[in-house]
């Protein structure tokens, strides 16, 4: 297929399997080898590149994005971070005169996130270089760089304008991809490929009929009404969180250690929904705020509460031609915490992700929910906790008798990430700590100052 | 002057431009083939191939079995026991079963995927007490170091704690994966382009595989995008499976791992347990101490003998042991033969004496800093501007000796120590700490200072020699070559800083050229922290001959001896008589005097008995401490860094830039072995944590938030060159003062030892939380 877009400032047209990617494109075939490959899963930013559409400028993994992904849209590789001429963009002159790099390999990849990072006037440097991993530096003289050069203006040349010549066979609505789909009940479906992309680059799947819903403009975006805040599937994580802040703060946390900001510029609500992975993030806190997810299958809508979705190990509710068009969450008064538990703080897949949801009227539960990741073979609530919670005094033994009464919920794996006496420790730890917090005690290490 | 200033590194404007080339980002010649290797999926047993269904796959040009070659090329650095591909046994999983060229990288992966294989599993030995059980060893027996009578001094010691603990592996993850290109040449020779530490092993190993003489094999490299010891040894397999290919087809060939291949084919950081019986008097001072050290060492000897002789020669770190007896148990398991990594087994050994400090003053009820200092190594005698060399030794000295019968001379932690207590304010922050711990129900804190005392040189005494090639130009233009390698610690800039000293020039003036082993010949791995030390006193030596005979040509037009011309600010100069370096150079040329020169170097003063355990190992040693404050959760064990300071000497610094660099990043590195890097594998023997998706490597925010690095400016007390000391090394164990702060933390939460793991990873510190409480 053919793909049109603009790189580093010129149009350039690509010819290439649905499935190649943007990484091997530039390396095997254009020559452009500044861009690395670190991992090819998405997990080490050596790839990063800086993707720019009507939303904006943003930084994405070149090793799971997929061409067509980047389908009249600009794009900007470490090459064309400096100027026509060879000037330096700041980062660079920062990042030389600071000592950013040592053995260079990861640096294109974080030169392109700080410059995507400069452009958009962002200065919350651990976020935003999450997913720029470095063995050498100990990272502390590249956020010096990144410091040095935020008062810099942003050069000329950084600013790009989609090439708007976008091929138009992709589904281009929700209406379009539900007739298409229908059509095409075993194709898979491809939103931010952040999941999808290993399966081609780890696990060399031949993904036959493939559907890339990045045109479907109406899949996207946050709708708040007075009562309820309606998500579309293919919104990313990044606009979620930004959007979910006001509303609850401690989701929009949780995102911000969700993936890293290349992972949530691309990943979606919705494929982290209907992969239906246990450890993906969104659903505890969503199943906590009563969600209710809309499938939709040609003309057919339906819509169920978000934890009846996930069936079993693998197994979802979603009937063949049948798609994730949106998410709702009630509006409610906020008493959502959410807690995840990984070896490392960002961008790390939950050992256990916790989601609270719990209301007290003159010290006594009268409603509770509580979602986990990571603690069954599906996102699933903790309903014996939750029962030993609810019309009792919200004190410490009744915490201790609902934290008892979570060993009926869920019988945890032991796995790389955490053996199951440990998971179901914490998980217990994590609804005192909620009770904790609410009190008023210190608990989070990430509040604590040096 | 170049030498001390804080120039960036040599290609920091390519590294920010992406236009620093790597082996992957070559140009290929036509017709170049990509390499992959097929995995064994089972730790032990024999696997049949049916390699049908890879021959036939798209794009496959040659696929090589173990029936495929006749005489399969060995891969080990040591002991000749790692052949390319497995032949019927094989002994872990991802062992290389066979290889399959074909006309892309991807082409190559999906093709290896394709093979049936029929393994008939047998049992496998992938534990330390399996190990033990089966007496599965290298060597005949453990290695056992003695100082004195320990025993006695057990027994007539006030206290003795005793413990256990586990320390796991780390892998190295070099941002830049393992890649090698081999060009085939003219009449059976071959160039080989290898992300390497150690060009000369690539081109003795490739040349043994193809029955060449060395001289038919050159090996460049340029950089790598990491190395930290991981491409020591580990590279010679994708080199070798390049060359065989290349001679088969006539062909160029490139072979890089995937990210997961590498992790799961490569050797990573030796995982340890220590056992430790260590006897105090009541007021702390330690009388003798017996370690066990078993080091799990994977299915081949690779670099493990020597790796575990420094973790033996680490067992002290700074303190001074009346006596001491480290046995060290070198155990063969089916899993990735462990390798180098940065410290080299010294990390281990060190944990294990910090340990013991810490369990020590728990018992006693010191303040482990207390403890730690009263046990220090006595200090050397105060430079004061005086003649540097303690020659003949210090006599006040003379029981100042190591377990390996080693008199350490040049002890300079006492300063070192008393500096950093001051600049991190060390003892109103323990108060504080304390206080606060105190009205904290779930949140605590823990600080600890840990001292480093890393011995420079290769234990393997040969190796400490290094080759360098200068050559100058007609138009005064220089070329610089030498036996190190450039991983990225600014090696090849701190050279250039020496040649450009030597001569009087900019540093610009020197151009720095790729390692190559047609250049300079012979090479140690970069490796031991020695890459400046040895090839920087290499570089000199040429420099410096073509300085003097430069020198006696122009010296009579100066009207002055040759011994007193200086080279400076780019001319050079007797007396007030002067001319441009060009001019002189132009007229050493004319006078038909040579302006190349080859430099060597040998380290002085070595000498070292590994099976006795007794000489002098080191030609010195490089300090270092540390003071890290964290904080722990006691609900969930998550724990961070809140600030460290550290005091690190590099003795002279050449570059105080990029020895800072190298600090920083090494204490980042090193508190990330101890607490997020974990390695798992399961019961079969597989590496669960075999990608960055569940392996992890610290990210920006796990650096300390306040992180103050000073360095120690205070000259080598021995002759190195321009009296700076290596620091590669020796910053990585700066790390366990994170180590030794969390278990601090974890003692805050009750009376009992928390008997802390390593890596303290969220459940470990857990884990520890609770037996405090017990």
């Amino acid at each position: 297929m053919s793909i049109r877009f603009h790189l580093n400032g010129t149009p350039v047209e690509a010819h290439a399997t649905s499935t190649t990617t943007l990484l091997d494109w530039l390396r095997e075939s254009q020559g452009l080898t500044g861009t690395k490959e670190g991992c090819n899963e998405g997990d080490c930013g050596a790839c990063s590149v800086m993707v720019t559409d009507q939303a904006g400028a943003r930084a994405l993994n070149a090793c799971i994005l997929f061409l067509p992904q980047i389908d009249g849209k600009a794009v900007r590789t470490v090459e064309g971070i400096s100027g026509p001429d060879g000037q330096l963009h700041p980062v660079q002159e920062s990042m030389i005169a600071h000592h950013g790099a040592q053995c260079g390999f990861c640096t294109p990849g974080f030169i392109v996130t700080m410059a995507t990072a400069h452009l958009n006037g962002r200065r919350d440097f651990d976020d935003q270089l999450a997913g720029n991993l470095c063995r050498c530096t100990g990272y502390a003289p590249i956020i010096r760089a990144a410091e040095d050069a935020s008062e810099a203006p942003v050069p000329d040349w950084m600013y790009d304008a989609g090439s708007s010549n976008a091929d138009t066979s992709a589904p281009q609505s929700s209406d379009e991809l539900a007739d298409w789909y229908l059509a095409h009940p075993d194709a898979t479906l491809i939103a931010g490929a952040t999941d999808v992309g290993l399966w081609v680059t780890k696990g060399f799947r031949d993904l036959g009929s493939v559907a890339f819903l990045n045109q479907c403009a109406d899949l996207s975006g946050i709708d708040v009404s007075s009562e309820t805040i309606r998500i579309g599937a293919m919104t990313t994580l990044t606009d979620l969180g930004a959007a979910i802040a006001d509303h609850h703060p401690s989701f929009a946390e949780l995102i911000r250690r969700y993936g890293s900001v290349q992972v949530r510029n691309a990943a979606t609500v919705g494929g982290n929904i209907a992969n239906g992975s246990p450890i993906g993030d969104s659903p505890p806190a969503l199943i906590a705020l009563g969600a209710r997810l809309h499938l939709r299958k040609g003309a057919d809508r339906r819509d169920i509460a978000l934890e009846d979705f996930f069936l079993d190990y693998g197994r979802q509710d979603r009937q063949k031609g049948e798609f994730v068009e949106a998410i709702t969450i009630p509006r409610q008064v906020d008493r959502l915490r959410c807690y995840k538990l990984s070896k490392r703080f960002d961008q790390d897949i939950s050992a256990v992700c916790g989601a609270f949801s719990i209301r007290v009227e003159d010290a006594q539960v009268t409603e509770a929910r509580i979602a986990f990741g990571g603690m069954a073979g599906t996102p699933k609530r903790a309903a014996a906790a939750e029962a030993a919670l609810l019309g009792q005094l919200w004190t410490e033994p009744t915490i201790a008798t609902a934290a008892d009464a979570m060993v009926e919920d869920f019988a945890p794996l032991s796995d790389m990430r955490a053996s199951a006496e440990y998971r179901m420790q914490s998980a217990q730890g994590m609804l005192q700590r909620y009770f904790l917090e609410d009190t008023g005690i210190a608990t989070s290490v990430l509040d604590i100052a040096p | 002057m170049s030498v001390g200033r804080a120039l960036p590194h040599d290609a920091a404007a390519l590294h920010v431009t992406g236009r620093a080339r790597y082996v992957d980002d070559l140009a290929l010649p036509t017709g170049a083939l990509h390499l992959a290797f097929g995995l064994s999926q089972i730790a032990r047993g024999r696997a049949k191939l049916d390699l049908r269904a890879v021959r036939q796959a798209p794009g496959v040009v040659l696929v090589l079995g173990p029936e495929d070659i006749d005489d399969m090329p060995d891969c080990s650095p040591s002991a000749e026991d790692e052949p390319l591909l497995a032949q019927g046994d094989v002994y872990y999983v991802g062992h290389p079963l066979f290889i399959v060229a074909a006309t892309s990288h991807l082409a190559a992966r999906r093709a290896a995927a394709l093979a049936k294989v029929d393994y008939e599993p047998a049992p496998s030995i992938l534990t330390i007490d399996a190990a033990l059980a089966a007496n599965s060893r290298f060597e005949d027996g453990p290695r056992v170091y003695t100082k004195g009578d320990v025993d006695s001094a057990l027994s007539a010691s006030d206290c003795i704690v005793e413990g256990q603990f586990e320390i796991g592996g780390q892998e190295h993850f070099y941002l830049e994966g393992q890649a090698a290109l081999v060009v085939p040449g003219e009449d059976g020779t071959m160039v080989v382009h290898a992300s390497t530490q150690h060009p000369t092993e690539i081109q003795h190993k490739v040349a043994h595989a193809l029955h060449a003489p060395m001289h038919d094999v050159r090996v460049e490299t340029r950089r790598m995008g990491g190395g930290f010891g991981g491409k020591e040894s580990q590279g010679n397999h994708l080199a070798i499976a390049c060359a065989l290919v290349a001679a088969r087809t006539g062909r160029p060939t490139k072979m890089r791992y995937d990210r997961d291949d590498d992790f799961i084919v490569t050797g990573k950081r030796h995982d340890f347990r220590i056992h430790y019986r260590a006897g105090f008097t009541a007021s702390g001072q330690i009388l003798g101490v017996d370690f066990t050290q078993y080091a799990r060492c994977g299915w081949a000897q690779d670099l493990s003998l020597p790796v575990c002789d420094r973790a033996m020669l680490h067992a002290d770190n700074a303190y001074l042991l009346p006596t001491a007896r480290i046995t060290s148990h070198r155990l063969k398991t089916h899993t990735q033969s462990a390798t180098a990594f940065r410290g080299f087994g010294g990390p281990q050994g060190m944990v294990g004496i910090e340990r013991v400090m810490d369990h020590a003053s728990h018992v006693l009820g010191l303040d482990p800093l207390a403890l730690r200092r009263a046990n220090y190594y006595r200090g050397a005698r105060p430079l004061n501007g005086a003649a540097i060399n303690t020659d003949p030794p210090d006599t006040a000295l003379r029981d100042n000796t190591t377990p390996y019968g080693m008199r350490v001379e040049d002890f300079i932690l006492h300063e070192m120590t008393a500096q950093l207590i001051k600049d991190s304010d060390y003892a109103a922050r323990r108060t504080a700490i304390d206080a606060w711990n105190a009205r904290q129900p779930v949140v605590k804190r823990g600080l600890s200072l840990t001292p480093v005392k890393f011995g420079i040189s290769f234990t393997l005494t040969h190796l400490n020699q290094a080759g360098a090639l200068v050559h100058v130009y007609q138009d005064g233009s220089v070329s610089m070559n030498h036996g190190g390698t450039e991983m990225g610690q600014g090696l090849f800039q701190k050279v250039a800083q020496v040649a450009a000293d030597r001569f009087g020039l900019p540093v610009g003036a020197i151009k720095i050229t790729a390692t190559d082993t047609a250049k300079v010949p012979n090479t140690s791995a970069t490796a031991a922290s020695s890459g400046s030390d040895l090839n920087g006193m290499a570089v000199k030596a040429a420099c410096d001959t073509i300085r003097d005979r430069i020198a006696t040509v122009v010296a009579p037009e100066l009207q002055a001896e040759p011994a007193q011309v200086r080279f400076e600010d780019e001319m050079v100069r007797a007396g007030r008589a002067e001319m441009s370096w060009t001019e002189a150079v132009g007229r050493t040329y004319m006078s038909r005097v040579s302006l190349s020169a080859t430099g060597f170097y040998a380290t002085p003063k070595i000498v070292w008995d590994r099976i006795a355990g007794n000489g002098r190992p080191f030609f010195y040693f490089a300090y270092g401490a540390a003071c890290s404050e964290v904080v722990i959760d006691t609900l969930t064990g998550e724990n961070r860094i809140l600030r460290t300071d550290i005091v690190h000497d590099c003795g002279r610094s050449m570059n105080p830039a990029l020895d800072r660099g190298q600090i920083e990043g090494a204490f980042v590195q090193g508190a990330g072995w101890l607490t997020m890097e974990e390695l798992v594998w399961d019961d079969k023997g597989r590496l669960r944590t075999h990608a960055p998706s569940t392996y992890k490597i610290p990210a920006c925010s796990d650096r300390p938030p306040v992180f103050n690095v000073t360095l120690w400016d205070e000259a080598n007390r021995e002759e190195t060159i321009y009296r700076s000391k290596a620091v590669g090394e020796p910053p990585f164990m700066l790390g366990i003062s994170v180590w030794s702060a969390l278990q601090n933390a974890c003692a805050a939460c009750g009376p009992a030892w928390p008997d802390l793991q390593a890596p303290a990873t969220p459940e470990a510190v857990l884990a520890a939380v609770a037996r405090a409480r017990a």
